[in-house]
């Protein structure tokens, strides 16, 4: 039978060649799958605004710096808690920092973390579900009852715990993010791989003597992608209000770093004396969260055949 | 039905335990020394010492572990390090009844009117009323409970000065004046499960009106009102239940986030709180009842579950 380091003896260097190219032929295939499936999404009103506003925040994260006019962390503390005006268009804080400036870099820090933790969960969420799906039986067993205990703790609870003890810090989030994140990645990876295990072209790789790494990545993976992205998008969207979240209360990115949930958290206190330094930032956050949320139903609904 | 209360009673007390061992060895990684961090950088190392043995932090973790536990079981839960004096036991019974109360009247906020909604939107699908309640609910799910809760302060405390914007409940306030505070953290607490839970109804009302078995009913000549609350509605709302129940763990997360916003004394602010202090004492005891909160819950709900689907019989 198949062990995850049973490499067939008889793979010269020519088959590995081969190899590689069927790996990079399905994973071309998937990225046409990707192409047409922006191109569909095109046509529905509500997921072109929202990939605009997701491309939009996505720019501001790389020109945001370029394109602030004052410095985000610079206190001027001859402008403190100035409304709006054509100098500052979104007002300024309690240093007198000017909050659009703010806003435009901050956006950076809530891609960065938002995209690695996903990121990270999907990996992590992959490998165990193609693991426990594919080698079922007792490890199968033991990671399932794993990921009910994850899954039982209140998220944000478990999230706050580790990252208060720990100390926050971006790599924290990230991480903390992924373990809360990895179960339900792993769970939709393994019922793929449950449904697809029995089938001929896994039973045809295994008569050939493929080893157990090669069906689980090259025959069985890209089969995972369409449920997979799915699953990406809205882990995606409840990243960023994660991690916003963890920002407000103080356990994510820390001061100076402009950060939107942070900035909310310090306007709390000035609510009703500096409103805008709250209303800003919460457009902010609410536009992408938004955006986000509405694009992967979209892309939840293409997926299911229902747009 | 009492074999299966007991087996689940049983996992969950497996749960709490391993639950337990979890919290425990996170605050174990806590970096420096609790003792030094209560008294501060100016004392002698003989005080040091002396708190250190009061503390039983010299006495390996295993040793710790069965003195929190034992002390957690024979309902002694001893006293919080950051404010000294205070009896946790009696801190988490004055801050669990408000945030018990948050919890309570959010729920019966937001069942009726998920339900309401869900069903509205199930049964009129692809027609308005589903595309408004579908957009709706989609913002709500959206919103970080934050986010939420600023816009409907800049709304109702700001501008139109209804409301207040703070939430500091003490017993000389009036009991009308309490209701005031209560209306923006309750809403926004529910916000987020109204718009996850209508999602998950209407979800379900939909799967169940191209059944067969609905099919057959019209076929048959029932008229669609009948149809649709003897058929369609009897299984769809049925998994409603476990729905609520398993999104509790939003609602706590919820609770903490909106508790902070609006300084409502609970144990959602609590838990910040004494993490933020890095009280190890309290947070242990804090976020061991919140998980033996949370297992009890869904297990009630599991209960209702049963007892309401006349197929399940144990």
């Amino acid at each position: 039978m198949n062990t995850i380091n049973g490499a067939p003896t008889t793979a010269c260097p020519e088959n590995e060649v081969s190899r590689l190219r069927q790996f990079f032929l399905a994973l071309g295939s998937s990225l046409r799958s990707f192409g047409s499936t922006i191109r569909r999404l095109c046509a529905s009103r509500v997921a072109l605004i929202s990939m605009i506003i997701l491309v939009f925040w996505l720019l501001m994260s790389i020109v945001g710096p370029v394109i602030a006019p004052y410095s985000p962390t610079k206190h001027d503390l001859g402008a403190r808690f100035q409304a709006p005006t054509l100098q500052h268009i979104f007002g300024t804080d309690r240093y007198g920092r000017d909050e659009f400036s703010r806003i435009v870099v901050g956006s950076r820090s809530v891609f960065l973390l938002s995209a690695s933790s996903t990121l990270l969960s999907l990996l992590i969420g992959t490998f165990v579900g193609l693991l426990s799906g594919y080698v079922g039986g007792a490890l199968d067993e033991l990671i399932m009852r794993f990921t009910d205990i994850l899954m039982s703790f209140p998220s944000l609870l478990f999230a706050m715990l580790m990252l208060g003890i720990m100390g926050p810090s971006f790599i924290g989030v990230v991480i903390v993010i992924a373990i809360v994140f990895f179960p339900r990645i792993a769970r939709v990876v393994r019922s793929v791989v449950l449904d697809l295990k029995t089938k001929e072209f896994v039973e045809a790789a295994k008569v050939r003597g493929e080893s157990a790494l090669y069906i689980m990545f090259v025959e069985i993976f890209p089969n995972t992608l369409g449920p997979l992205g799915v699953e990406a998008a809205v882990r995606f969207g409840y990243a960023i209000f994660t991690s916003a979240s963890l920002g407000f209360l103080g356990l994510g990115v820390q001061p100076p770093t402009p950060d939107w949930g942070l900035m909310m958290s310090d306007a709390q206190a000035y609510i009703t004396t500096a409103p805008w330094m709250a209303v800003f930032p919460a457009l902010a956050i609410a536009s992408l969260t938004v955006a986000v949320n509405f694009l992967s139903d979209a892309i939840r609904k293409l997926e299911n055949g229902d747009l | 039905m009492v074999r299966y209360l007991l087996k689940r009673l049983l996992l969950i007390l497996v749960s709490l335990f391993a639950a337990s061992i979890i919290i425990f060895l996170i605050t174990e990684i806590i970096p420096g020394d609790v003792a030094q961090m209560i008294l501060g950088q100016n004392v002698t190392p003989d005080a040091l010492a002396a708190l250190r043995e009061r503390l039983g932090l010299m006495n390996p973790a295993y040793v710790r572990y069965a003195h929190w536990i034992g002390g957690v079981l024979s309902g002694n839960l001893g006293d919080s390090l950051s404010m000294q004096g205070v009896g946790i036991a009696d801190l988490i019974v004055r801050r669990g009844r408000n945030s018990l109360f948050l919890a309570a009247a959010s729920t019966i906020l937001l069942v009726p009117l998920s339900l309401l909604m869900g069903v509205v939107a199930g049964l009129k699908e692809d027609k308005w009323p589903d595309s408004v309640i579908s957009t709706i609910s989609l913002i709500a799910i959206s919103l970080p409970e934050f986010i939420s809760a600023t816009f409907l302060m800049l709304v109702f405390s700001v501008w139109l000065k209804w409301l207040p914007a703070a939430s500091s409940i003490n017993s000389d306030v009036s009991l009308f004046r309490q209701l005031t505070l209560l209306i923006l953290p309750v809403t926004t607490v529910s916000l987020v499960l109204l718009g996850y839970v209508a999602r998950m109804v209407r979800a379900s009302v939909i799967e169940s009106s191209r059944s067969n078995y609905a099919r057959s009913a019209i076929l048959k000549g029932l008229p669609p009102r009948l149809v649709n609350t003897r058929h369609i509605l009897k299984n769809a709302l049925l998994p409603s239940v476990t729905i609520i129940a398993m999104n509790i763990g939003w609602l706590f997360g919820g609770i903490i986030i909106v508790e902070s916003v609006f300084g409502f004394p609970g144990l959602g602010s609590l838990v910040l709180f004494a993490i933020q202090q890095r009280d190890v004492p309290l947070i242990e005891d804090v976020v061991l009842l919140m998980a033996a909160a949370y297992l009890v819950l869904n297990l009630l709900a599991d209960i209702v579950y049963a007892l309401l689907n006349p197929r399940i019989r144990y």
